[in-house]
């Protein structure tokens, strides 16, 4: 099952190194990992989906508050959790597809961010399952590249971790 | 103050009562090796290599409690220093290892004796700091020892570049106290929780302690010797606690694990309430904790929460520093549970395996034998120090435990461990009586140290089995699935007697059982170190 765990740590150098390390020594997959600062500067929100059952991501909750540079760790409710991930795709497109291609944007919620003779390129902000949606809904077009963040997850609500 | 920064890491070593240091030195640590001229309170080791810098430090750390501290240059100082950094992971102890490294602005460009220590120790550090700026040392030290030293202890290392051992800082304060806001160790334990184990004691028939090494860090001996006989609850020890309890003490049932004592497999097979404190329920000691949890309440009492679930699945979780928790147990006064069959069926098990016949083969001494016969004149609170293999499966399995310490590598299971680890642990504690055991195998891994004994005439006493082999190899290599010895023949060692005689130390050879006591007699009365050479059969097994 896939499970979301956010992690505040110190905003410092080596710190997404230890993270990955004990990824790696402890034997755990990650699906994705994406970090970036929050309002307080000092912090770091990482957001990790891991593929496992209850037993190893309250493992992998304890191993994570181990280390000294970790302040929280908490595993995201999946039914009250907002989380989105970031997609750039690049197709080929010409003259013929160009119409076609903009129907699935204006379905989907893809922006247009970049456009040549031959190829467009889309940005689309949203749940994981329905960014692969996307991604499928362009592969007859041929896709040229695509670059994914990683889901970023917030609890619903007031409340904080 | 104006200091640099290799005068800060002295000054603030020394306001963490270090009194030793071990070592080894290289140019990139050259300043703060200058700077420890100036601090005649501190002494320092010479070590032969790094590796055994970090067992030293760990010898001193376990018998004194404090943090072991050691200091080596960069590069290959610094990789050679990681098996004794993990060997204390390993083991959980309090240890601060200080490496050199190349000036701060020339990192990554891969110059001489270059290397990114903190990224390869990661793994197996409790934390690491790169120092940037001497500016930021007197809070790492502080954090370092701090962090070192409580909760569950482990080793802490301190990378610092030459340019940062040289820098001046002008106003140096050194912080009283320590704020990390990740790291809060967690002390009591939650009292709903001790109630609940509490009653289950009470309410227990065949009740089983298994006591480890976290009873050791938590100096919590005699709060675990002290439950023990309020309830009369037998204890089994895993091979880092196997020094808890005296070996005949009458609730003693041994050591468990696939290398154990019968007695204490046969009372763990058999118990329906365990009660582990301080041990992490290891692959060595218990072999299918599945089968463990399914037959049996468990008790999980440890100061790290993150043990609790990972080898095994305990009814009843308690976090908390294990003194802490025993003292909370210990005030609450629940009826003794009603064991006594139990107890009576256990000192059947218990006798079987205190008179348990040993083979003799003529021309050899078995080590099982010469074990018994050693205990038997140690002094009660001898530190007794044992290396890997063989000779650390007899010694834990067979030597009398009196009051006293033993020490080994029990979770990396470290050859050449036990010689360094002597060294350290005399260095902290010069009147207590101090043996190694080894074998042929792990004394070749560690002989250069004799230089340190002999450099601070110490009295270290050295049994050394010589079976010709890497014995415990050579044992797993003739049982299936494997088609016999390879690799394992020791040919070409020295002649051990001549080694020691280089080092200005005797020693005795003996191979012949019958002379065994009187050996034993005159080695324990040698004035200094002495190495006794017993002449093992390399057929022996562990399980004869």
């Amino acid at each position: 099952m896939k499970q979301t765990i956010s992690v505040l740590v110190e905003n410092r150098a080596g710190v997404l190194n230890r993270i990955t390390s004990l990824f790696s020594r402890r034997a755990f997959n990650i699906d994705s990992l994406a970090v970036g600062v929050t309002d307080d500067p000092t912090l770091s929100r990482i957001t990790i989906i891991v593929d496992s059952g209850n037993s190893v991501v309250e493992q992998v909750e304890k191993q994570l508050n181990k280390l000294i540079e970790v302040i929280k760790v908490r595993t995201l409710d999946e039914s009250s959790l907002i989380g989105r991930e970031l997609m750039i795709i690049k197709v080929s497109a010409n003259k013929n597809t160009r119409e076609q291609i903009m129907t699935i944007c204006n379905i989907c919620g893809a922006k247009v961010a970049d456009i040549s003779p031959t190829s467009m390129t889309m940005e689309l902000s949203d749940t994981p399952d329905r960014v692969s949606v996307f991604e499928d809904m362009m592969r007859p077009y041929n896709i040229l590249e695509v670059a994914r963040t990683g889901v970023i997850a917030l609890q619903k609500g007031a409340g904080k971790i | 103050m104006e200091m640099t920064g290799a005068q800060i890491l002295m000054e603030g070593l020394l306001r963490e009562g270090v009194e030793h240091i071990f070592g080894y030195a290289g140019a990139t640590i050259c300043p703060v090796m200058d700077a420890l001229k100036d601090i005649p309170q501190i002494r320092y080791t010479l070590v032969r290599t790094e590796q055994n810098a970090g067992h030293m430090a760990s010898g001193y750390a376990r018998v004194t409690g404090k943090v072991g501290v050691c200091i080596v240059t960069s590069g290959p100082g610094a990789t050679n220093l990681i098996t004794g950094i993990a060997t204390a992971y390993m083991d959980s102890i309090p240890m601060v290892a200080i490496t050199g490294q190349v000036p701060s602005n020339l990192l990554g460009r891969d110059i001489f004796q270059e290397v990114d220590i903190t990224g390869a120790v990661t793994p197996f550090t409790k934390h690491n700091y790169l120092v940037k700026d001497a500016a930021e040392l007197p809070r790492i030290l502080k954090e370092a020892f701090y962090i070192a030293s409580t909760g569950r202890p482990g080793p802490v290392l301190i990378d610092v570049p030459i340019d940062i051992q040289e820098q001046v800082v002008p106003d140096v304060t050194f912080p009283e106290e320590v704020h990390i806001r990740g790291y809060k160790p967690s002390v009591r334990g939650n009292d709903l929780q001790i109630k609940r184990v509490a009653e289950a004691i009470s309410k227990a028939k065949q009740p089983l302690i298994c006591a480890g090494g976290g009873v050791w860090l938590a100096h919590a001996r005699d709060e675990l010797l002290e439950l023990a006989e309020r309830y009369s609850i037998p204890v089994v020890k895993t091979m880092m606690g196997v020094s808890l309890m005296p070996t005949h003490h009458p609730l003693n049932m041994g050591m468990i694990g696939a290398h154990g004592n019968r007695c204490a497999n046969k009372a763990l097979a058999k118990s329906d309430l365990l009660i582990m404190v301080g041990t992490r329920a290891a692959d060595r000691a218990i072999l299918s904790p599945d089968e463990i949890q399914r037959r049996m309440a468990t008790i999980h009492i440890d100061v790290d929460p993150a043990e609790i679930g990972k080898n095994m699945q305990a009814a009843i979780p308690l976090v908390g520093d294990v003194k802490v928790i025993l003292q909370q147990l210990l005030a609450l006064d629940v009826p003794a549970p009603d064991a006594a069959a139990w107890r009576e069926c256990l000192k059947e098990y218990r006798k079987a395996e205190l008179t348990r016949e040993f083979p003799r083969r003529e021309g050899s001494v078995f080590p099982g034998t010469v074990m018994r016969k050693l205990g038997a004149r140690l002094d009660d609170d001898a530190v007794v120090c044992v290396d890997v293999g063989q000779n650390q499966i007899f010694t834990c399995k067979y030597l009398p435990q009196k009051n006293g310490r033993l020490l080994t590598s029990g979770g990396l299971g470290t050859m050449g461990y036990a010689l360094p680890a002597a060294i350290g642990a005399k260095v902290a504690l010069p009147d207590r009586q101090t043996i190694v055991v080894c074998g042929d195998g792990s004394f070749q891994m560690a002989m250069n140290e004799l230089a340190a004994i002999r450099c601070a005439g110490m009295d270290i006493k050295i049994v050394l089995f010589r079976n010709h082999v890497l014995g415990l190899v050579h044992q797993i290599q003739k049982t299936d699935p494997y088609h016999g010895p390879i690799g394992v023949d020791l040919d070409g060692s020295p002649d051990f007697e001549t080694i020691a005689a280089a080092y200005g130390i005797p020693s005795l050879v003996v191979n012949d059982e019958d002379q065994l006591d009187d050996t034993l007699d005159r080695f324990l009365a040698v004035k200094g170190s002495c190495i006794l050479i017993c002449e093992v059969h390399p057929d022996v097994g562990t399980y004869d």
